[in-house]
């Protein structure tokens, strides 16, 4: 951070504790960053004359007589096209040994869009992954989680995600991610030759934790640059979210704040929402769609980060392993596109909606006969054709690694419903059976 | 003379002010940052510091900057044009503002003060009037908009000369009044009206005593909501309490509807721009957008302003109510608004109650709740304010202190269900669980003896007990094995599952079944009934699943076509030819 002209310097802190710094200035605004002893810091609480700092690497070896310098203006970004391809920390700043952005300076973590002046999400984003496109399908403008366990794939299933949909604009937000995990996305992106219509925001497990506070609106900013200023489609990754609530909770208990539910302040709610509703589709063509990741503790989803995710967010993927086809699948029960309406059998074939019910119907039933055999009750011939069934709906539809077009995994679902059950048995409308049923 | 003052404490949007002079709770001040007026309203007063809570983003307020007091409540403007309007939290009319992101400090007008309205005079010179008397009128879409003494005004008045019948804006002057000491007093169209405090310009609130009809069977039948009644919906994210909520705004048998979108979905809201103009109300044939009006804070917006989206909201329906008119207000959700009142009390470093919330949120919620009812203006005419809020419980756990203190206050309560959700058995309203107090009421028993059937509250509790007892059934069938229960729990069973798919089910995006008169719901449950009390024979549990499958899928059919027509009664003898093979 370069000095400026008009800086004030001071050099007497009142407090420090592991995440703040408090002392004595005059005429600092709210928002406004500090540099304290070389590190970046951010005012949080005037009162009187006393200034609170949060100081995003944390304060270890921070002295009483630390220089604090007031920056005059809250984290800013600098946007231009230049931004695509490059990777940058949570503080905006190359770290791929590219040369700094020029362009425009805006404030990250700006005002919401006029609800009036948005549009209604109604452009398809396909994945080639059959338990999106097929069951959950994700639409333009769209903010979706995938909750999974920290042992699921998510980041990978992410990647995949990412460079199939056909948008203009990648840009990954990364918080707390493992250095592996960081390389692995960048070796993804180099290796799928996508990488200049890919930008990254990194703060990985080696960084400070409260530094990852910034990673969301500094992603954001750069998304709205692009989407509101260039028209362009967005697809905005953000894993993982878990972690940033995590960092949301320390800095709060370090202000003495009263924890509501799991610890976690009691703006969780509202914190989470102004992220995640950065999610739009404009009336020009432009649009942000966030896919995120909310990593569970044993798939508890009544914890307070995925509960109020889960309020806030248009559905949510689940992740899980499928012990009897052996792979990873998204579990068609507990995953919900809550925008998928808006474009099956629109921007889809007509037949959409029906198979995707049954589909899930029989799957429903599938389940059902494995709880009657783990009870020790007799099989009907049903439900042993249900089994069979459901086995290969996994695998072939339901697990992460199937990657084929929509009219494809509508094809499929068709052969596994003439080869198992009778049209009846499907409960698929009489005009639909017609057209698309195929014959043994 | 204002009271001023200087921000000296800024934490997020709580900002402390040192005051130079008197100031009052909740009175409305204005901070200038560089230029712009941010809104705030008091909240807390210690010696000459005020609290106050910032309807904006505070970034780059500083410690010095000027505040000038205004010497009045959080206001709402009312007057013709309310309807159809879109709003924000603090009535700022969105569809006006120009450019995609909101701009801090920016705030337009509620009402448009050029257009001009067919007003025609009801009082003439000499009457004696008071507060929310009739004085004229004008036509607001196809609805009587009544321009009334306004509500501030205190004692008797008597009117000096109305205005003849014509075409005005709503700033001229349309009758004059004198006050008792002699003074003169020009009314308008318009008039404001601190949003946090009551309207109580009527003459008695007696007991509901009628039903509102939503069309929505599970409601209308089984726990109906009294006109001027509470109720509230609970439930875990997914279940489709949004939904349930707009298929109520598009049947509820209403003159105004005013829906809160309260801290949710932006997109949620962008779903009823979209559809709303193109809907026809059911019960009058007209645009459903021409009795509407949106107050919408989405859950990205200013949390301050949450809180007072719902009294906004509150404040234009007790206007309509003092008109005579039906009034349904929808709040999506009151948990977001529970929680900014969390936020707030946070910041504040009060003593936290349950789950950080403040200790006298029970008697916020229920102070709110108690604005709705049925009330009799000074005039004998009756107009009522029904109020159906959501509440998102944290981990959709019941047992939190906003949906306990909402059970408290409200009078109907729809529990939506995880597990009917997951078995898509939508609306997932739970059939044992909720309940509607207004069916103990003598006075609502009376209404639907007369209009509905002399015994139907016999008949709706005989509803309930199927399905009890076919979840009774259900849990031996699971324990015990589909063999190893006798054929009849297998009968009980399917009796309740019929019940289920064809009367609680009901399918909310579907042109004919999402809207079904109580006429036709009481068909539907007779007939219902009717197979309920006959005795079947089965071989075995396989034939009676086929058997009920069949006959659920006939009567869902009849459910989707129209009432009574060829098709209906098509869909009716193939059932009566299904019951004369089995049924007894």
């Amino acid at each position: 951070m370069a000095n400026k002209a008009y800086q004030r310097v001071y050099t007497q802190l009142e407090a420090i504790t592991k995440a703040t710094v408090s002392l004595h200035a005059k005429g600092v605004a709210n928002d406004e960053l500090a540099v304290v002893e070389g590190r970046l810091g951010q005012v949080v609480k005037t009162k009187g004359d006393t200034v609170t700092l949060q100081v995003f690497s944390g304060t270890e070896g921070i002295p009483t007589n630390a220089e604090v310098a007031f920056l005059g203006n809250p984290p800013t970004i600098k946007v231009s096209e230049q931004l695509s391809g490059r990777f940058f920390n949570a503080y905006g700043q190359p770290i791929d040994g590219g040369p700094e952005i020029e362009g425009e300076e805006r404030q990250i973590g700006g005002p919401s869009v006029n609800p009036y002046k948005r549009r209604q999400p109604s452009e398809l984003i396909p994945t080639g992954i059959a338990g999106i496109d097929l069951n959950n399908t994700i639409v333009s403008g769209q903010k979706i989680p995938f909750f999974a366990d920290p042992d699921q794939p998510y980041n990978q299933v992410m990647a995949d995600v990412a460079l199939r949909a056909d948008v203009d604009k990648i840009i990954l937000g990364g918080m707390g991610l493992s250095n592996d995990d960081y390389l692995f996305f960048k070796n993804a992106f180099e290796s799928a030759g996508a990488l200049d219509k890919i930008i990254s925001f990194v703060n990985t497990t080696e960084e400070p934790p409260v530094e990852r506070l910034l990673i969301p609106d500094m992603a954001l900013t750069a998304a709205e640059y692009f989407a509101v200023d260039k028209n362009e489609k967005v697809l905005v990754l953000l894993t993982d979210m878990t972690l940033y609530a995590d960092a949301l909770s320390i800095v709060s208990n370090r202000m003495d704040q009263i924890p509501s539910k799991d610890s976690m302040p009691g703006s969780l709610y509202s914190d989470l929402a102004k992220i995640y509703e950065k999610a739009v589709q404009l009336p020009t063509k432009g649009s942000i769609t966030i896919i995120a990741v909310t990593t569970l503790n044993d798939g508890d989803i009544t914890h307070a980060i995925p509960d109020n995710t889960g309020y806030i967010t248009e559905g949510q993927l689940f992740l899980r392993a499928d012990p009897d086809s052996g792979k990873v699948i998204i579990d068609p029960f507990r995953s919900l596109s809550r925008l998928k309406q808006l474009v099956q059998g629109k921007k889809t074939r007509e037949d959409h909606s029906q198979v995707m019910n049954a589909g899930v119907r029989l799957y429903a039933d599938a389940q059902n006969a494995k709880t009657k055999l783990e009870n020790g009750f007799d099989l009907s011939d049903y439900d042993h054709r249900c089994l069979e069934y459901a086995k290969e709906y996994a695998t072939k539809l339901l697990s992460i690694d199937v990657n084929i077009n929509i009219n494809e995994m509508l094809d499929t679902a068709w052969e596994l419903f003439s080869k198992y059950f009778s049209k009846a048995e499907t409960g698929i409308k009489q005009n639909m059976i017609d057209k698309y049923w195929k014959d043994k | 003379m204002k009271s001023t003052g200087k921000v000296i404490g800024i934490v997020s949007n709580l900002v402390t002010v040192e005051t130079n002079g008197p100031v009052s709770e909740n009175e409305i001040c204005y901070i200038n940052l560089d230029g712009t007026l941010l809104m705030a309203e008091v909240i807390k007063v210690t010696g000459k510091n005020a609290s106050v809570q910032v309807f904006e983003s505070t970034r780059g307020l500083k410690n010095g900057d000027d505040v000038i007091f205004e010497d009045k409540m959080l206001e709402a403007t009312l007057g013709p044009g309310l309807l159809s309007s879109v709003y924000d939290g603090l009535q700022n009319n969105l569809t006006t503002m120009e450019g995609v992101f909101l701009k801090r400090g920016e705030y337009t007008d509620p009402l448009d003060h050029k257009k001009l309205w067919d007003y025609v005079p009801l009082a003439k010179p000499g009457d004696k009037v008071e507060a929310s008397d009739w004085l004229g009128e004008v036509k607001e879409g196809w609805l009587p908009h009544k321009i009334m003494v306004p509500f501030s005004f205190k004692g008797e008045y008597t009117v000096k000369s109305v205005t003849k019948a014509g075409q005005y804006n709503i700033d001229e002057t349309i009758a004059v009044l004198t006050d008792k000491d002699g003074e003169d007093v020009d009314v308008t169209m318009t008039q404001k009206w601190p949003v946090k405090v009551a309207i109580k310009c009527y003459r008695e609130k007696p007991r509901p005593n009628k039903i509102m009809e939503t069309g929505v069977r599970v409601i209308d039948t089984l726990n109906p909501i009294a006109e001027g009644g509470t109720g509230f919906i609970p439930g875990p994210f997914g279940c489709g309490k949004t939904v349930l909520q707009h298929s109520i705004a598009k049947q509820g048998d209403a003159d105004v509807i005013v829906m809160a979108a309260c801290g949710e979905r932006a997109n949620e809201v962008v779903e009823i721009f979209t559809e709303f103009p193109e809907l026809i109300d059911p019960h009058t044939g007209r645009h459903l957008m021409d009795r509407t009006t949106i107050i919408c804070n989405t859950s990205n917006m200013p949390v301050a302003a949450r809180e007072a989206s719902v009294y906004t909201a509150m404040t234009i329906c007790e206007y309509y109510r003092a008109m005579g008119l039906k009034c349904l207000l929808l709040a999506d959700s009151t948990s977001r608004w529970a929680q900014a009142l969390r936020e707030m009390s946070n910041r504040m470093e009060e003593l936290p109650g349950a789950d950080a919330f403040p200790v006298d949120l029970s008697a916020i919620i229920s102070n709110f709740y108690s604005r709705a009812g049925m009330v009799v203006l000074n005039n004998g005419k009756t107009g009522a304010i029904t109020f159906i809020g959501t509440v998102s419980p944290a981990g959709g756990n019941l047992k939190e202190p906003v949906t306990e203190s909402t059970k408290k206050a409200a009078r109907c309560f729809y529990g939506l269900e995880q597990n009917r959700a997951d078995q898509k058995r939508y609306p997932a309203v739970s059939p044992i669980e909720s309940y509607s107090k207004y069916l103990e009421y003598p006075e609502i028993q009376k209404y639907l003896a007369e209009t509905v059937e002399a015994d139907w509250i016999e008949k709706v509790n005989k509803a309930k007990n199927i399905i009890r007892l076919g979840k009774e059934a259900e849990e031996q069938i699971n324990i015990l094995g589909d063999d190893g229960v006798p054929m009849s729990y297998h009968e009980t069973y399917w009796k309740s599952e019929l019940l289920d798919f064809v009367f609680l089910q009901q399918d909310a995006f579907d042109a004919i079944d999402s809207l079904c008169p109580i006429k036709r719901q009481k068909y539907m449950l007779d007939l219902i009934l009717e197979i309920n009390d006959k005795k079947f024979e089965f071989d075995n549990f396989e034939k009676c699943r086929d058997y009920f499958k069949n006959m659920i899928n006939i009567l869902r059919q009849m459910n989707y076509t129209e009432f009574e027509s060829e098709n209906f009664n098509n869909y009716k003898e193939q059932l009566t030819k299904l019951l004369e093979e089995n049924g007894k």
